[in-house]
């Protein structure tokens, strides 16, 4: 496997504050050309091209970590700059305004909604299995009859992916934004059909794991690559 | 849900070893190859054990996480001699995206609470290693079957759910490495009775197997071993003559197949389970 040679090698943070895999995020980034560098420095962070939030783990900790190490004003300053904000897993969930994971906790509030617990009722003969572990489909939101059917997905970081695409998950609860139309790709678990990635403005989330995605994963970090090389000759051509 | 099909790497200082009831190890060549080709092929995610645990140094496992992690995007557990939080953080820090213990939460069970609150539950797979007694009840082992804790493996499955458990990876230890086909009656009473994934592990010989576990067991995923690399031994042999630094190579080098178990690729038992109605992803 080639890694991906691109002639500006954009810098992304990913976010450590203490929880979450950052090694098979890191590779993936190196992977497809991308320039990262795992920090906890408020500077760095607010000064990369993107930032990435991970995250496995429970919320109220998240937060906690994130408020204890002082890195939500740079995550917002950049995010306010209109760089690429990417939050993957519990880093996806922490965007949102609050979480009921293990009582109330306020989010980041950065997309108004929230988070809450698969529903893991009875379906047919077999209980659902939580958490939601393994490969599930992503697929593009459902659009009401007659609507112009142009393709959410293009000029996204999903974009060239085929509706129904496999993603790897780990989630035990899941987020529901109060706008619909931040919802970039639905998956469906047992009778619960949940939104699996969102986009709005220059924010882009994924309750699945792209870096453990195999190739289809890849494509996502390659399109996150091509909209920061773009932006970055944008800023250019503007200088 | 599409079920997951897993190879299980069981590593022995630089090598990947296969034994029967993790007993009379043999090398059968480089792990990183084989992961690799599993990679390339459909595995849904791999596993890593340390077939010799504690026993030595884990230098070596590490190492080999490492520089799979970074060439490989899927998920990767790791397990075998785990002893603590902060083993599990180093493990984690090689680049495993999920560890798998039992023999020190057995022995002290407090460790599946601290390890699922530190790293959240979803990192944390219990694997419960059992031998059927008398009454269709089985017994948990530790120590890759060396030593009997006079625990009820049902008991404990329940246990380590309660104790925050992500997922239970289920080996028969009687039919390990032998090809007759996993428990089913093990794999389904855990399977039914707790709300987390179950991983299948330990007997299967042939794509039937496979099949039968996952309908009649009611396993959410199938890890295999012999199965696998058997066939890639066969049909990749590794010519390098690196392999040999250590263990029993004589297998390898003898090139004989190895009877009880029909060798197969990921491709194919995906083809068949999907014939079976089963939803496979990567499914040929």
């Amino acid at each position: 496997m080639m890694r991906d040679d691109s002639p500006v090698k954009p810098n992304v943070a990913i976010v450590d504050y203490g929880l979450g895999n950052l090694f098979s995020i890191r590779h993936a980034c190196i992977h497809v050309g991308l320039d990262p560098m795992v920090t906890s420095s408020g500077t760095e962070i607010a000064g990369a091209d993107a930032v990435l939030l991970p995250g496995v783990g429970a919320f109220g900790d998240a937060m906690a970590a994130l408020e204890r190490r002082d890195l939500i004003a740079p995550i917002r300053e950049s995010m306010d700059a209109g760089k690429p904000l990417v939050g993957i897993c519990l880093g996806m969930q922490l965007l949102m305004s609050e979480s009921f994971e293990f009582g109330r906790h306020r989010g980041l509030g950065l997309i108004e909604g929230d988070v809450r617990q698969i529903d893991g009722a009875n379906h047919g003969s077999r209980p659902l299995k939580i958490p939601h572990v393994g490969w599930n489909r992503v697929c593009r939101p459902c659009m009401n009859e007659g609507e112009p059917v142009a393709d959410p997905w293009t000029a996204s970081p999903l974009q060239g992916l085929k509706d129904g695409e496999y993603m790897y998950f780990v989630h035990s609860y899941h987020v529901v934004p109060t706008d619909p139309s931040v919802v970039l790709s639905t998956t469906r678990y047992g009778d619960t059909l949940f939104c699996s990635s969102l986009r709005r403005g220059s924010v882009f989330a994924t309750q699945f794991h792209p870096e453990r995605s195999g190739q289809t994963g890849l494509q996502v970090y390659r399109n996150i690559r091509d909209i920061l090389v773009s932006n970055h000759e944008r800023g250019k051509h503007l200088a | 849900m599409p079920v997951r099909i897993i190879p299980r790497l069981d590593i022995k200082g630089p090598n990947l070893v296969k034994g029967i009831h993790f007993e009379g190890l043999r090398v059968l060549g480089k792990p990183e190859r084989f992961a690799r080709y599993y990679y390339e092929t459909g595995a849904d995610e791999l596993i890593y054990m340390d077939a010799v645990a504690s026993l030595y140094g884990r230098n070596s496992l590490l190492d080999i996480v490492e520089k799979t992690a970074r060439e490989i995007f899927i998920p990767l557990t790791v397990g075998g001699g785990l002893r603590s939080v902060d083993d599990i953080r180093k493990t984690l820090r090689a680049g495993a995206d999920k560890v798998s213990v039992n023999t020190a939460a057995l022995a002290r069970p407090e460790l599946i609470r601290e390890a699922a609150r530190s790293f959240g539950s979803s990192t944390i797979v219990v694997s419960i290693e059992a031998i059927r007694r008398a009454d269709r009840r089985f017994e948990a082992f530790t120590d890759f079957g060396r030593e009997c804790t006079g625990v009820d493996a049902f008991e404990w499955a329940l246990r380590a759910v309660d104790l925050g458990a992500g997922e239970l990876m289920v080996t028969s230890i009687d039919r390990e490495g032998t090809g007759k086909g996993f428990d089913l009656d093990l794999v389904r009473s855990i399977a039914e009775a707790v709300p987390v994934p179950v991983i299948a592990c330990g007997g299967a010989g042939s794509v039937k197997h496979v099949q039968d576990v996952l309908e009649q067991g009611l396993a959410d995923a199938v890890c295999l071993a012999s199965m696998l690399h058997y066939d890639y031994v066969a049909t990749h042999p590794d010519n390098s003559g690196d392999y040999a630094g250590e263990g029993n190579t004589d297998f390898i080098s003898s090139g004989r197949g190895f009877s009880p178990v029909q060798g197969t690729t990921i491709p194919e038992i995906k083809r068949h389970l999907v014939q079976q109605g089963a939803d496979c992803r990567c499914a040929p």
